[in-house]
This record gives structure tokens, sequence and C-alpha cells, in this order.
């Protein structure tokens, strides 16, 4: 694991107000994450998994505490700054795959580059190499609805890792498909993690992914009850 | 320029949406244009047709004569200024000598005004030389709505009274040497016409006028009228400018009933879009664009959606309206009602003005039909949206 620090959240707290109450979805929780790491959070519906990474994310914004991904407060950016931080640093995987309808699966993993300006050939030459990443450079002009979860799935991987980013962070991406499309994407993500050295961050209650996992955080109603390694031995080998 | 392609991608991807919500909007955008059109066509052969027949280039008037006014008619003869009268001489200029009257047509009594034109004139585009004829009576000619009211047709004779300008009564018989058609209203409703020289000696008014008509096209700027008022072709087309302004402003009502709709279905195709495609907005968020860079795309995909219209309307329009243009609208018979001259056809005018002007004014209410519901995407909160839970 490298020594280098990726993500560090500091006493984080969520709360959401529910009439006139307030739902903690994160109790004071303490994370670090280096680069290259393949982690998983893990913990039952409602333990606020899909919350950490989405405030890792810059999707939403803590309530007190603070997260620091590459040295960027996320609390302290404006819409553009963390914008900017999700389109070069942080690539996203869905439960739902969340692919653009109208686009091909060309456009949409070209969809990120749109953004970060890159010039046609460069465009092109990044979409196919990811597509050939996840097995699927011949599916390029196909559109979402053509293709099968797994498919979904992989092309999804493939636009959230074209722009090399920092972390891939990956919430519940098995739980829509079945066992052998899981293990598919599983073995992708951890070869891409070798090859690539990018940082994967799971959420996910699905022990099919638990057993790729290279650390696995135990969440439970929003505090880290576990923070363990898990040895090669105890892993499924790609 | 990367939000334009993506819009563009986006609306190209949803396919028959855009191409129905283009299509509304271009059928709009050319009903209007060519409402537009007639009515500017309207205004153009209306004033066409007056300067031809009766206005020219200009009316020097004698200074008791008021249109509106037939008592003002007593007194509103008198010679020509000499200036306006070198025109007469040169045949650039006609006088019109006008006096009250009453025929009997078929028993019946009906006050008309009798006009007396120079039967050689060529200034105005009446057939006066048919006044030139000699037979039984005084030739005159009248025009086809006169002879509907009257019952009178070419080669009958009729009995005709007037006054002299000594107030005493004569009459005559007429005969109708000629039955006009013409556009022009004023010059055929309740009017006679006859030689110049004839009324001249039936009202005791030698060498007299009470309007002189410059011909159309002429150089006025330096014409002497002395006594007499000058009245320019643009005062008096002015009043059917007015009547023109006045449809125009009816027909906005119109217009904007239409827009309305197809701007609704606009909205109502922009709201759809962003209640179905809450998930993406939150994936483009994700993705790393900020709310108002998603907020500014779906708005760019209204505006182009208004952009197309213009591009399929001047598509499939442009024949048409070039079609339309040259077959003109053939008017029904009620349109003589109107108050201004018409013609049997009415010929639109496209003009750049109308075309796009009108253009632009849809596509930038479509701009802003397509802004106002995307302001609530700039206030979503990105995991809300990615849930689908945004509304």
């Amino acid at each position: 694991m490298s020594e280098e620090r990726l993500i560090t959240i500091d006493d984080l707290v969520k709360t959401y107000p529910m009439g006139e109450t307030e739902i903690v979805a994160l109790d004071h929780v303490s994370l670090t994450f280096d680069r290259g790491e393949f982690a998983g959070i893990v913990g039952p519906s409602g333990s606020g998994k899909t919350t950490l990474l989405n405030i890792v994310g810059t999707l939403d914004a803590p309530t007190s505490g603070s997260v620091t991904v590459l040295g960027r407060r996320v609390e302290q950016l404006d819409h553009g700054q963390a914008a900017e931080l999700r389109n070069r640093e942080v690539g996203f995987i869905f439960q739902t795959f969340n692919l653009l309808p109208v686009y091909t699966v060309f456009e949409n993993v070209e969809f990120p580059l749109l953004l970060l300006g890159l010039a046609a050939d460069e465009r092109k030459r990044r979409v196919m190499q990811a597509l050939e990443w996840v097995g699927l450079a011949d599916r390029a002009r196909s559109r979402p609805n053509q293709l099968s979860g797994g498919q979904c799935q992989r092309v999804a991987i493939s636009r959230a890792v074209v722009k090399e980013p920092a972390v891939v962070l990956a919430d519940e991406p098995t739980a829509n498909l079945d066992a052998e499309n899981s293990h598919n994407i599983l073995q992708t993500m951890t070869r891409l993690n070798a090859e690539l050295g990018t940082t994967f961050v799971f959420s996910t209650h699905d022990e099919k992914v638990i057993n790729y996992l290279h650390r696995k955080i135990v969440l439970d109603d929003g505090r880290v009850a576990a923070d363990d390694p898990v040895p090669p031995e105890a892993r499924s080998q790609p | 320029m990367t939000l334009l392609r993506l819009a563009l991608r986006n609306l190209l991807g949803a396919g028959l949406r855009t191409g129905l919500n283009a299509l509304v909007l271009s059928l709009v955008l050319l009903t209007i244009i060519g409402a537009q059109a007639l009515l500017k066509g309207m205004n153009e052969q209306a004033a066409r047709a007056a300067v031809a027949t009766e206005y020219g280039a200009g009316q020097a008037w004698h200074p008791a004569y008021d249109p509106y006014d037939p008592l003002s008619l007593d007194d509103a003869h008198g010679p020509v200024p000499p200036p306006v009268a070198r025109r007469v001489a040169d045949g650039r200029a006609a006088e019109v000598l006008v006096a009250q009257g009453t025929i009997y047509p078929e028993g019946r009594l009906l006050p008309v005004l009798l006009k007396g034109i120079d039967p050689a004139q060529t200034v105005v585009d009446l057939p006066t030389a048919t006044l030139a004829g000699h037979g039984d009576g005084i030739p005159v000619f009248i025009g086809t709505r006169m002879a509907r009211t009257t019952g009178l047709g070419e080669g009958d004779v009729f009995v005709m009274q007037w006054r002299d300008r000594h107030g005493t009564f004569d009459a005559r018989e007429a005969r109708v040497a000629a039955v006009v058609r013409t556009p022009v209203q004023s010059v055929d409703k309740g009017v006679l016409w006859l030689p110049l020289q004839r009324l001249r000696e039936m009202t005791a008014m030698p060498g007299e006028a009470t309007l002189v008509v410059v011909a159309p096209g002429a150089e006025t700027s330096t014409l002497e009228s002395g006594a007499w008022s000058w009245q320019s072709q643009a005062d008096l087309l002015a009043d059917i400018h007015g009547l023109i302004r006045a449809k125009m402003l009816g027909s906005m009502f119109v217009y904007a009933i239409l827009l309305m709709l197809a701007l609704l279905a606009v909205f109502d195709a922009q709201v759809f879009a962003i209640f179905k495609r809450q998930r993406e907005i939150g994936t483009l968020v994700a993705l790393g664009m900020t709310p108002r860079a998603v907020a500014g795309l779906f708005t760019l995909e209204g505006a182009l959606i208004g952009f197309m219209a213009g591009a399929l309307a001047a598509l499939y329009g442009t024949p048409l309206m070039a079609w339309f243009a040259h077959v003109g609208w053939k008017l029904p018979e009620t349109t003589d009602d109107y108050g201004f001259a018409l013609g049997d056809v009415l010929y639109p005018v496209f003009s750049a003005d109308v075309v796009l002007g009108t253009t632009v004014v849809i596509w930038l209410l479509t701009a802003l039909v397509s802004y106002l519901p995307t302001r609530r995407i700039t206030r979503v909160n990105p995991t809300d949206a990615l849930r689908g839970r945004v509304f």
C-alpha cells in the first residue's frame, strides 16, 4: 500500500432534518485512505455508507468535521471548485449504472473527457483504451438499452476510469447484477486497481464484493465499528 | 462549445420529442410570419392602388375643401394656383372639380358626388377616356359598387340633378359610358365621374377645380401650392396605414395566443424533461458539471429547439411561402367592406424585418421558457437527483 495520503476524514458528522428531529447519518467518523487502496465500507442499509461516499465525492456537504481529498477541504469548496475536483480526480460508479440513455457507449465514456476539454484524437484514444480495459471496445456504437446489466456496469467503470482519476467511488456496484456479472465486474476493478494504481472505495453489503476487498471498514449506525485489512489469502482471486 | 455539443447530442438523441416540439414551433412561426406578411401585403397593395387611382404623388386642395364634410363643397372651388396650373398644363397633374348632386336611378333618389376630370388625363389610373364619347346625355363612368347600389349598367340613362354656384337647380339626363372595376372604394361608392369641362359648365365654375392630383412619382418638394393646402402622399396614406396598424395590433392578440400555446408545449416538455431526467442531472453533476452548467445545458437544449424550428420553417416554409406570395390569397367579396383598396387577390409581402423579427422574437421567448424551469436545477441537491427525489 502506498504511503501517499489521498483522503482524510476527520470527526465527520452528517445529520438530516426529519420533521422536528434530526437523523444522524454519520457520527464522528474519522478515516484515511491512501493512494492505490481497494477498500470497502460495509454495513447494512441506513448505516451511512452512501452518505460517506457522497461527502468524499463532494456531492454532499458535512454537518461538521472535515474531509480532505488530495489536500483540498471539501467543505470549503464552492460549486465550481467541487465540480472541478470531481471532474479531474473522482470517478463515480453507481448501483443503477446511471448511463446517459441517449448517448452511445462511446459518447458515455467520452463525456468526462469532453468536460476536461481534451482534443478529439486524444478523447478517442482514451475512450477506446478504457473500453478495451473492460472488454467492450466492440460495443462502442451501441446504446445503453442494447446492453445487459453487466455490460452497462462495465461501461460505467470505463467512464469512471477513462480520465484516470485518483479515486473511484463505487456505490453498491453489484447490487443490480447477477453473481457471474458481479464477479466479472469485481475482477475488472481489481485488475484496474493493480494495473493503473487507481484507488477504489466501495460501499457495499454484498458478500461477493466484500470477498475482493483489501481493506474492510464496517459502519454501524453512522459509526466506524471496525477497520481492518483483509489478508491476501482471505480474498477472492481475480 | 462543449455545452452546445452536449445539447445537440441530447436533442438528436431524444429524436421524436425534439422533432415534434420543433415542428409545432415552426408551424406557429410560419403562421405568424404568413399572417404578418399578408397584413404587410395588404398595406402595400392598398397604398399602391390608392396612389395610382386617387392620391398620386400628393394633392393640392382648395383651402375650403374638407373631404369629410360635403357641406364644404359649396365653397371648395376656385382657380388653380399658377405653379400647380403649370403642372396641369404639362400633363403632370390633373384637376378634379367636386360638386354635390342627386341622381334618380329607377325612380329612386340618391345623393352623389359629381367629380369632373379631364378625359385626356393620364395622371391617375382611371378610364377617363370613356368620358370623351359623344351621344345622348352627359357621359359618366361609375364603379362596380356604385353600379350595384344603383342598379345602373353600361348604356343606361338616368336623371342627374345638381345645383350651380348661384344655388340654381338644374337637371339633365346622364348616360353610363362605362362601369369600371376598381379596388379603391373612394373613387367608386357614391361617385359619378364626368368630363371636367361639362361639370364646370353645369356648375358655372369655369376654370375652377376643387383639388389637383400630381402624377405618381413626380417631384413635389419644390411645388408651390400657394393658398391651396398641400397634402403629401404620406398625409393622404396616413388613414390606410392607421387602419393596417390597428389590424396588426388586433392580430397581435391572436399571435400571442398561438405563441403561448406553442411555448406552453416547450415549457411542458422542459418540465417533463427535468422531471424525467432527474438521475441524469445528478449524474452530470457527479461527472463534473456544476448545477448551473447543467441548467445551462437544459436551457440551451430548449433554445436549440427554437433554432431548429427556425431551420425547419425555412426548409419547408420557403417554398410554401414563395408559392403563397406567387398565387396570393383570393379575397372574399366581404373584404370590400374593409374600407380600403385590396383588389381580388391579396399578395403577402415577406420582408426581412417580418421574417427575421418574428423568428428572433420566437427564439428569444423559447429560450426564456426553456430557462424558467431549469432554475430549479441550480437548487438541486445532487444526491437527491441521483436518487430521483428532486420533485
